[in-house]
C-alpha cells in the first residue's frame, strides 16, 4: 500500500494549508462570462456571501495521519471527536442505520501500534462510514431493506476487507434507499436521512446516508455505491466530493447487487484528496469478481500538485467539453449558471472549454430504467426468506415466498421488480431489454452501445466532459415521493455514465439559494475508461483554486 | 455399471409390449403427489383435471393393444444432465462429494448470500469442449452464460446460471448399434445442443410430510445438459442412446455417469402420432428414471398410455405435463401440469464474462481425446468380431481393456472375446466381481488360448485351467507341466 504522506509534495501541500498560505487568485470566477451566459443573480449573491470565510478543503485523512505520526493527537481523541459530533447530529440527520460499538477499541489499537512504532496503514485511525448494502462481518448489512433486517453477513466485502487492511475504523452502516432504488433515502426501509444543509431537504440517494455523514463530518469519508448516480447525486446535494470509478475498478464482491452490469462501489470525502486516497485503497483486481479489471491502480493522490507550485494556468491545454444536453430544458436555471461559472473557472485555469453534444443522451434514462429494473428483478430473487433474512410464517411454499417478499420489500422495490419482470418476460424481452442495451424505441441493449459510442466520440475531442450532477439542488422531503417519474428524471445527468461504464467525479462548485445557508451544487467531471487519475488531478486543482466557497454545512460550521 | 444396465434391459424385453401393463392395474390412474411435498399446491390444481383411463384385463384386449401400437409412431427426445466430476464446483471453490453431510460443502457463493459473485471454473469448459467434440458438435468459439429464473427452495439465487441462445456446442450426433435381441441395426441420433449450467441443491422431505429441508451441497455443481433431436422411436432406442452418453462421459473422464447417484439424469419427452402423420403429437415429459431399464419401461409405458388414449378417441386428454416414473407401481403419473409455457425470463449473466475459445485450445483438446466407444467398436469389428460381441465388450472399459491386452499378448481375437463374454462373464456375474478383481491375467488368458489353438491342450482342459486361474492365479505353463495335461496327438 502506498502511503500518500510519504510524498513530499503532499506533505508540503498539507503544511501550506495549515498556515493558510494560499497564492492570491482571482476571486470572481463566478461572475465570469467568458464562455457562456452570465450566472444568475441568486447564485452570485450566495457566492459572495460566503466569500469571507474561504479556504480550500484540506485532506482530513492526511491531517489525521500527520497528527498521529507526530503524536500531536491520539487516535482515540480523533475518534472521540467524530463520535461526539455523530451523537449530537445523528438525531437530526439520521444517516446511520448502525453505529459500530468497536470504534473506540479500534482507535486504541491504532494508538498501541503507534506506541510500538509499528507500520501504519494509509487509513490508520480514519473513521469511515460504509453504505449498508456493502457486506461487513461485524455489523448488520441490510441494504436498507426490511427483508434483511438484522442480517449479519458471513464475510466482508472486498472493499471493506481492503479498508480494514489499511487501518480504517469502520464507524457504521449508512442509510440508503432500499437496495439502492431511489434518489432520496425516502425509500429506505428504516428511516429518512436529512440533508445537513437544510434538514427539511433530502440528502439525495441512494447513498444519501454516506453523503450526509461525510457532509456533517460524522465520519471522515464513506463508501457508497453508484448504479445510476447513487454516489454523485447525493454528493452534489450534500456538498461533498463523490467519485464513481470505472466499472471494474473496484471489486463488487460483497456489494448487494442491484444492477450487476452498472453497479460500482464509489467514495465520498470532504476533499478530492480524501476521495482519491480512499479510492486507491479499495481499487484493484479481485479474484472474487470476474468483472473486476486487472489494470494496475495508479497512485492517485501522489500526483496532486501543491497549490504553491501551481502555475498561473495549471490546466493549460486541457480540453473540456461541456455537455450541451445537460444545460437545457428541465434543468434549474441557477444550476445551469453555477455550472457555467465552474466552466469559466476551468477556463481561468487554462482549459479550453467547448460545448459538445451527446445525441443519445436523452435515450439513456429509459434504457437505464429498463436494464436496471430487469437485472434487479433477477438479483433480488435470492431474497426469498428461505436461507436468511425475514421469513414469513406460511403453511406452504408459495406463500412462504410471496409473503416473505411482500412483507420484506418496500413499494419502490416491488415496483422495479415488477417492471423488470415484465421487461424480461417472453414477447417483451426483444422489445424492451434488448433495446435498452441499444434504444427503447430502437431495441435497450442497443441504446447502451449508442451511449458508449457517443461518449467515446466526445472523449476523443475532449479530455474530460462536464455537466451538472443533478438537474436541481436538494429538494424538500416528500416533494417527489409520490411522483416517481419526476424522481427518475432527476437521474438524467448520471445514468449515461453508468451505461458507458465510465468514471466520473462530482465536486461542489457553488451554491444556489435555499435553506439557511444556500444549497450546494455539484459539478460532474466525466473521463475516459480508467482515467480516474486525470479526473482527480483536475478536480483537485479545481477545488484548491475555487475561491469563495466553503462547503461546511451550517450544522457543522 | 453399464453392463448391468444392459442386462436389465434384456430381462425386461417382454415389456416391449407394454400394453400388458394395463392388465395388471385395473382402474384409474390418479395423479398422486405425496412424494413431493412442496408441489402440493400445483398438484391440487392438477388433480381436478386428472386424465382417467379405464384399462381392460382381457387377453384379447392385450392383442388388440399390440395391433393398435403398430398404427402409431412414438417420437422421443431426451435431455440428459451430466454431472461433471471437477474438483470444485462451477462457480466457487467448494468441493462436491456425493453423500456428504448436508450443507457441509457450501460457501457464500453457492449459498447465494447477498453480495456473492460467481467465478468460473475453467475445467468446466474443458469438459464441455471434450463432450462437444465427442458428440461431433459444432463449437461456439464465443458463448456466454445466461440466467434462467424461477423460484424454488433448492435454487439459492432464484436463478440458475445456464446457457440459453448460444450453447457451447450444438448440431452434433451419436452413432450406435442396437443389441441384436432388440433387432440390432445401426442408429444415428442428432444432438441439438450441449450447454454448461449449474446444479441446484436438494430438498429433503420429512417423513411426516409436514416440512422439508434444503441441502445445498449440490448447488453449483457443474452440469452439461445434452439435448437430443427427437430422433428416437422406441424405449430401447432411448435407453441405448442414454447408455451411449454414459459410455462417452466415462471414456472422456468428465463424470462418473452414475444414474443412482443422480450424476446422469435423463428427462424424456414422449409424444405419439398416427403412423404417417408429420406433425408431432402433444409431448409429455417423464422424469425420475434412475436406470436405463427404468427408462425403457417408462417410455414404453407412456407410449402405450398415449396410444390407448388416441385409440379411445381421447387424444385431447394427452396434455403437456411432467410425469414421474413410479418404479414401485411401474407406471408414470402426473407430477405437474404446465400452465402455459414456462417463462424463465432468460437474460445474459452480467456477473460473468463471455466464454471465448481459441482454435489452439480446441485443437489441443481434440488431440488429447481418448479413443471413443464408436471408434473402438469399428476397430473391433475390423478385427472380425460380431456386432453383438463388440457391444458387450465395449460396454465396460475394464472388460474392454482386459480383452485388448489379451489380444496384445497374442490371443486369438474371436476366442478371447468368446471366453471373456462367456465363461469369464458368467463367473463374474455369479461371484459379483469385476474383471479387475480376478486372479487371471490377460497374459495367461492369451497363453491358454494359444495352448488350445496350438493343440497342446484340449478345449475342455483349457476350461478347467481357466477356472482355476480365475480363482487362484498361476501360469498356464506350470499347470500344464505339473498336471501333465499335454494332449496326446
Amino acid at each position: 500500500m502506498i502511503s500518500a504522506i510519504q510524498n513530499p509534495r503532499i506533505q508540503f501541500l498539507f503544511q501550506c494549508r495549515y498556515q493558510f498560505n494560499f497564492p492570491p487568485k482571482a476571486r470572481h470566477f463566478h461572475r465570469s462570462t467568458v464562455l457562456l451566459n452570465s450566472a444568475s443573480s441568486s447564485s452570485r449573491v450566495l457566492t459572495e456571501k460566503t466569500l469571507t470565510s474561504t479556504s480550500p478543503p484540506t485532506s482530513e485523512i492526511l491531517t489525521i495521519r500527520k497528527s498521529l505520526l507526530s503524536r500531536e493527537r491520539k487516535a482515540v481523541e480523533i475518534a472521540e471527536e467524530y463520535l461526539n459530533r455523530l451523537r449530537v447530529t445523528e438525531p437530526t440527520i439520521k444517516s446511520f442505520l448502525h453505529v459500530s460499538e468497536n470504534v473506540m477499541k479500534e482507535a486504541e489499537e491504532i494508538d498501541l501500534k503507534i506506541e510500538r512504532n509499528e507500520e501504519l496503514g494509509v487509513l490508520a485511525g480514519v473513521l469511515i462510514g460504509v453504505k449498508d448494502n456493502i457486506c461487513t462481518v461485524d455489523m448488520p448489512s441490510t441494504g436498507g431493506s426490511r427483508i434483511l433486517q438484522d442480517y449479519r453477513p458471513a464475510y466482508d466485502a472486498t472493499a471493506v476487507k481492503k479498508l480494514k487492511e489499511s487501518g480504517a475504523i469502520l464507524v457504521g452502516k449508512t442509510n440508503m434507499d432500499e437496495f439502492g432504488m431511489g434518489s432520496t433515502t425516502e425509500a429506505s426501509g428504516y428511516q429518512v436521512t436529512a440533508n445537513p444543509w437544510d434538514v427539511s431537504r433530502v440528502p439525495g440517494g441512494s447513498s444519501g446516508g454516506s453523503a450526509a455523514a461525510v457532509s456533517a463530518r460524522q465520519c471522515v469519508a464513506a463508501l457508497g455505491s453508484d448504479t445510476g448516480g447513487s454516489v454523485r447525486q447525493p454528493a452534489s446535494f450534500c456538498g461533498v466530493v463523490g467519485m464513481k470509478p470505472t466499472y471494474g475498478r473496484v471489486s463488487r464482491f460483497g456489494l448487494m447487487a442491484y444492477a450487476s452490469s452498472l453497479d460500482v462501489i464509489g467514495c465520498f470525502g470532504s476533499s478530492v484528496a480524501d476521495t482519491a486516497i480512499l479510492l486507491e485503497a479499495i481499487s484493484g483486481h479481485d479474484i472474487f469478481d470476474a468483472t473486476s479489471s486487472k489494470r494496475e491502480v495508479p497512485s492517485f493522490a501522489s500526483q496532486f500538485i501543491s497549490t504553491e507550485l501551481l502555475e498561473s494556468k495549471p490546466l493549460k491545454g486541457l480540453r473540456v467539453g461541456i455537455i450541451g444536453e445537460t444545460l437545457g430544458d428541465g434543468v434549474d436555471k441557477p444550476v445551469v449558471s453555477t455550472i457555467k461559472a465552474a466552466a469559466s473557472h476551468l477556463e481561468e485555469l487554462g482549459c479550453t472549454v467547448s460545448e459538445v453534444s451527446l445525441p443519445s443522451f436523452s435515450l439513456g434514462l429509459p434504457a437505464y430504467y429498463i436494464l436496471a429494473s430487469s437485472e434487479s428483478s433477477s438479483n433480488l430473487s435470492r431474497y426469498d426468506g428461505v436461507r436468511y433474512g425475514n421469513q414469513a410464517a406460511a403453511e406452504e411454499l408459495n406463500s412462504l415466498h410471496s409473503d416473505s417478499r411482500c412483507n420484506g420489500f418496500g413499494p419502490e422495490v416491488k415496483m422495479r421488480i415488477l417492471m423488470g419482470t415484465y421487461a424480461l418476460s417472453a414477447g417483451y424481452y426483444d422489445a424492451y431489454y434488448k433495446r435498452a442495451q441499444q434504444i427503447v424505441i430502437l431495441p435497450s441493449v442497443l441504446v447502451r452501445t449508442l451511449v458508449q459510442k457517443s461518449f467515446k466520440d466526445a472523449l476523443r475531442e475532449n479530455d474530460i466532459l462536464i455537466s451538472p450532477a443533478a438537474p436541481s439542488a436538494a429538494y424538500k422531503m416528500g416533494e417527489k415521493k409520490n411522483d416517481p417519474l419526476a424522481m427518475y428524471a432527476g437521474d438524467i445527468m448520471t445514468v449515461n455514465v453508468n451505461l458507458a461504464g465510465l468514471p466520473a467525479l462530482v465536486l461542489p462548485c457553488g451554491f444556489v439559494e435555499g435553506g439557511p445557508a444556500g444549497l450546494p451544487i455539484g459539478l460532474q467531471m466525466i473521463g475516459g475508461q480508467f482515467d480516474e487519475g486525470k479526473l482527480l488531478r483536475v478536480g483537485h486543482i479545481f477545488e484548491q483554486t475555487l475561491q469563495g466557497c466553503r462547503f461546511n454545512p451550517p450544522l457543522v460550521a | 455399471m453399464a453392463s448391468l444396465c444392459s442386462r436389465g434391459l434384456r430381462t425386461h424385453s417382454s415389456l416391449l409390449c407394454p400394453s400388458s401393463l394395463f392388465t395388471t392395474r385395473n382402474g384409474v390412474f390418479f395423479c398422486t403427489m405425496q412424494n413431493t411435498q412442496t408441489e402440493k399446491t400445483k398438484t391440487r390444481i392438477g388433480n381436478t383435471k386428472t386424465t382417467q383411463i379405464k384399462a381392460s384385463t382381457s387377453t384379447t384386449q392385450v392383442r388388440e393393444n399390440e395391433k393398435m401400437l403398430n398404427d402409431y409412431e412414438a417420437v422421443i427426445g431426451i435431455e440428459t444432465h451430466v454431472q461433471l466430476s471437477t474438483l470444485t464446483k462451477a462457480f466457487c471453490s467448494c468441493p462436491y462429494n456425493y453423500g456428504s453431510q448436508p450443507n457441509t460443502t457450501v460457501c457464500p457463493i453457492c449459498m447465494g448470500l447477498p453480495g456473492a459473485l460467481p467465478i468460473f471454473n475453467s475445467k468446466v469448459i474443458e469438459c464441455a469442449v471434450k463432450l462437444g467434440l465427442a458428440l461431433n458438435c459444432k463449437l461456439a468459439m464465443t458463448s456466454k452464460f445466461d440466467r434462467k429464473q424461477y423460484f424454488y427452495p433448492d435454487l439459492p439465487k432464484g436463478y440458475q446460471i445456464s446457457q440459453f441462445d448460444i450453447p457451447i456446442a450444438s448440431d452434433g450426433y451419436v452413432d450406435l448399434d442396437l443389441p441384436l435381441e432388440f433387432g440390432g441395426g445401426h442408429r444415428k441420433f442428432g444432438i441439438t445442443r450441449v450447454h454448461m449450467e449449474e446444479d441446484a441443491g436438494k430438498l429433503m422431505h420429512s417423513g411426516t410430510g409436514t416440512y422439508s429441508q434444503v441441502d445445498l451441497n449440490r448447488a453449483g455443481v457443474p452440469l452439461l445438459e445434452i439435448v437430443s433431436e427427437p430422433d428416437m422411436r422406441t424405449g430401447i432406442e432411448a435407453a441405448e442412446y442414454a447408455a451411449e452418453i454414459q459410455r462417452l462421459v466415462r471414456y472422456l473422464g468428465v463424470g462418473n455417469g452414475n444414474m443412482q447417484e443422480g450424476s446422469l439424469r435423463c428427462d424424456v419427452n414422449v409424444s405419439v402420432r398416427p403412423t404417417g402423420q408429420t406433425e408431432y403429437g402433444t409431448k409429455v415429459e417423464i422424469k425420475n428414471m434412475n436406470s436405463f431399464s427404468a427408462m425403457h419401461k417408462a417410455i414404453d409405458f407412456e407410449i402405450s398410455r398415449q396410444v390407448l388414449l388416441h385409440n379411445q378417441g381421447q387424444a385431447d386428454q394427452i396434455v403437456q405435463e411432467t410425469r414421474l416414473w413410479e418404479e414401485g407401481a411401474q407406471k408414470t403419473a402426473t407430477m405437474r401440469k404446465k400452465e402455459g409455457l414456462a417463462d424463465y425470463r432468460y437474460f445474459p449473466e452480467p456477473d460473468l464474462p463471455e466464454v471465448v475459445l481459441t482454435e489452439d485450445y480446441v485443437e489441443s483438446i481434440r488431440a488429447s481425446l481418448p479413443e471413443l466407444p464408436e471408434m473402438k467398436n469399428r476397430r473391433f469389428e475390423n478385427m472380425g468380431l460380431s456386432v453383438q460381441d463388440v457391444l458387450l465388450l465395449s460396454n465396460d472399459t475394464n472388460v474392454c481393456n482386459f480383452f485388448e491386452s489379451a489380444v496384445d499378448k497374442g490371443a486369438d481375437v474371436k476366442m478371447a472375446a468368446n471366453w471373456i463374454m462367456g465363461d469369464i462373464a458368467a463367473y463374474l456375474k455369479n461371484e459379483k466381481l469385476s474383471i479387475t478383481e480376478i486372479k487371471l491375467t490377460p497374459q495367461e488368458l492369451a497363453e491358454l488360448i494359444s495352448s488350445i489353438k496350438g493343440g497342446i491342450i484340449s478345449g475342455k482342459i483349457g476350461k478347467d485351467i481357466l477356472f482355476e486361474h480365475i480363482a487362484k492365479g498361476g501360469t498356464v505353463k506350470a499347470v500344464i507341466e505339473e498336471k501333465d495335461l499335454v494332449q496326446a496327438s
